[in-house]
């Protein structure tokens, strides 16, 4: 569990900018459930926490990340044939067992969506097993949007909505924040689960929203992100209060949490 | 104590020394090193702290000469087990870039430590690191490859220092569990010796191989004696409530700013505590890039890039990070690995700069909040 196993880049995909979706084959590994993460380790750069946003099982998994720090710049440029390090799976995923039967909201700002990405799939894999889904999507500019493709092939099966922060020539769509989308979501409340995931601040404002909207705090499950050094409550680093996210989470209930990220610098 | 009890004299040190090595055991105890007790190896008995005695206060840890040759009576130093146990620095792995990939190496094996004179606080934050690093999901491997190959030779603790409340936390005087063998200290008219009991079957063994006579009663009363003295020579303790509940109850509470006025952030606090386990991780790299190794070093929650993530940390202030500390110590420890996180050792009293006394800081957590329960509802 502390070395790394080899993983070679099999694809290497621009999502916009500064993100990038990779997928790695390598031993099997024990399932990665939707949800779950890895530690992806540039060798002699160091290691980083990454959700899965496709694959996780016969040793294949798909993992989308942004360049923003030294680790994450040399996975960001690692292409076909490169070899970076895996442990895992960690981590606690969503609840897809407490999603059947019922409508389901996902709400996703950002690299939030990545590891949203095989929830959705899931979902729209086995229809009969659950409600209507709804996907809510924030980006800061259209030019940030992951997955178009995919977006395009869920929307004949689910409700799927896209917002800007920031509109670009061309946009004919909404412009503003995510929580704007969330009363036009077109599930039964009282009756549905959510699952959420992008920058702290934009989940409390989503949760809030859903539960004027209806849908109780114990429903929704929020993602969060916390530095990790070792994936396995073994650093201490990814504490949030009673929790350690890397083992207790990264998915967690928001009614457990709201009270702990309501207080400042927890 | 139980029948069992032995008399060990003084003189018969070298030979337990020489019993462990034998068995193919690397010998670590105390000594005195840069005006302290230090934890080292040591070649031989005669490098034990004969004579040295320890004051201790908020801030203050001083080195004095005994009127006896006790060893061991000299109280919790800046190192505890864990510096053994979970070492300040290791390395995790090393890999090799090779033709059709990556090989990698694990952990160097450990040598197998045989650790004298534990303090019974030791005992205590041992049997805590083991919830937190060996019995979750994944045994920590580095510490448990450790923890596995140890020999535990404790000392009853007969002297505390002015800092200490191991009574108020469970954590002694007397060793109740996770040793070899136990000794009790007496050096008195009657000569240096150790009442000594084993705890397990290899303690057993390495006792059968030393001239052990039997205690008798008035040794064992004695060794008894100077046990509960020193149980009643503790003077510090913790508020007698749920410290859980408290720390829970405190966390808005303006007393943390009120100790960050006072604390410098410098994390010798989590550097002695014998329980604080954080690490973090660098890799590196030879000039070629063919070559990489993790390494592993201790951490402190007092760094303001422990709690770092994209865009910033989220413990910027000191008042921040020192709740996060003590909460931690003593709150949310338990629901995290189900024991408290402190055992009553005060070397974070000794050892702060500012002498900040967490016990101290407890009390006053406690008496605020007492106060703002105690405050009229609003009309």
């Amino acid at each position: 569990m502390t070395e790394p196993v080899p993983y070679r880049v099999t694809t290497r995909e621009a999502e916009t900018a500064d993100t990038v979706t990779i997928e790695l084959a390598g031993p099997v590994l024990p399932e990665f459930r939707p949800g779950q993460f890895a530690m992806l380790t540039a060798y002699g750069i160091g290691e980083v926490p990454i959700s899965l946003s496709g694959g996780g099982s016969g040793g294949r998994l798909v993992h989308t990340l942004r360049n923003v720090g030294a680790v994450t710049a040399a996975l960001y440029a690692a292409g076909p044939g490169e070899v970076v390090g895996v442990r895992g799976p960690f981590g606690v995923g969503w609840d897809l067992a407490s999603a059947r039967g019922h409508d389901v909201v996902i709400v996703a700002g950002g690299i939030g969506l990545a590891p949203l990405r095989p929830v959705v799939a899931a979902l729209l894999a086995r229809p009969a097993d659950f409600g209507r889904v709804s996907v809510l999507i924030g980006a800061r500019t259209p030019a940030d949007l992951l997955f178009p493709a995919d977006l395009r092939r869920w929307g004949r099966h689910a409700q799927v909505e896209v917002i800007v922060d920031r509109p670009a020539d061309g946009w004919a769509g909404d412009v503003g924040l995510v929580t704007t989308l969330i009363p036009r979501a077109e599930v039964d409340p009282a009756a549905a689960v959510a699952f959420v995931c992008g920058p702290e601040v934009m989940m409390r404002f989503v949760a809030e929203a859903l539960r004027r909207r209806g849908i109780a705090e114990p429903a929704i499950g929020v993602s969060l992100e916390r530095d990790m050094k070792c994936g396995a409550g073994w650093c201490g680093h990814c504490q949030l209060g009673p929790l350690l996210l890397c083992r207790d989470g990264p998915v967690v209930r928001y009614d457990t949490v709201e009270p702990l990220l309501r207080v400042r610098e927890m | 104590m139980p029948e069992s009890a032995g008399l060990l004299d003084a003189t018969e040190l070298p030979r337990l020394f020489d019993a462990l090595r034998e068995r193919g055991y690397t010998v670590v105890g105390p000594t005195v090193r840069d005006g302290a007790i230090m934890l080292a190896e040591l070649g031989s008995a005669a490098e034990l702290p004969y004579g040295w005695g320890v004051v201790t206060g908020a801030g203050r840890y001083r080195l004095h000469r005994r009127s006896d040759t006790a060893a061991f009576a000299n109280s919790a130093g800046p190192q505890s087990i864990k510096d053994i146990l979970h070492p300040p620095r290791a390395r995790l792995w090393s890999a090799d870039r090779t033709a059709d990939g990556v090989t990698t190496t694990g952990p160097d094996r450990p040598p197998r430590y045989a650790v004298i004179g534990a303090r019974p606080c030791d005992l205590a934050a041992m049997a805590v690191l083991d919830r937190v690093l060996s019995a979750g999901a994944y045994p920590e491997p580095i510490y448990t490859a450790r923890r596995d190959g140890v020999f535990v030779v404790a000392v009853d603790c007969t002297e505390p220092a002015a800092t200490c409340f191991c009574t108020s936390m469970g954590g002694g005087p007397a060793a109740t569990g996770g040793f070899d063998l136990a000794m009790t200290e007496l050096a008195d008219a009657d000569g240096h010796r150790f009442v000594v009991r084993a705890g397990s079957p290899a303690g057993a063994e390495v006792l059968s191989a030393l001239c052990v006579r039997a205690a008798g009663p008035r040794a064992e009363s004695e060794a008894r004696a100077a046990v509960a003295a020193a149980a009643d020579a503790i003077t510090r303790s913790m508020p007698d409530e749920s410290l859980p509940d408290l720390l829970t109850g405190a966390r808005e509470s303006p007393h943390w700013a009120d100790v960050a006025d006072r604390c410098l952030t410098c994390g010798n606090c989590t550097m002695v505590c014998p329980t604080c386990f954080c690490t973090t991780t660098e890799d590196v790299a030879d000039l070629t890039g063919e070559h990489a190794e993790r390494w592993r070093r201790w951490d402190s929650c007092f760094d303001l890039d422990f709690s770092y993530v994209h865009g910033g940390s989220v413990r910027r202030s000191g008042e921040s990070r020192y709740r996060q500390w003590m909460s931690h110590k003593l709150g949310n420890w338990q629901a995290q690995f189900g024991s408290s996180g402190c055992v009553g050792c005060g070397r974070c009293i000794a050892w702060c700069p500012a002498g900040i006394d967490i016990t101290e800081e407890a009390a006053a957590l406690s008496a605020w909040r007492r106060s703002e329960r105690a405050q009229p509802c609003p009309p």
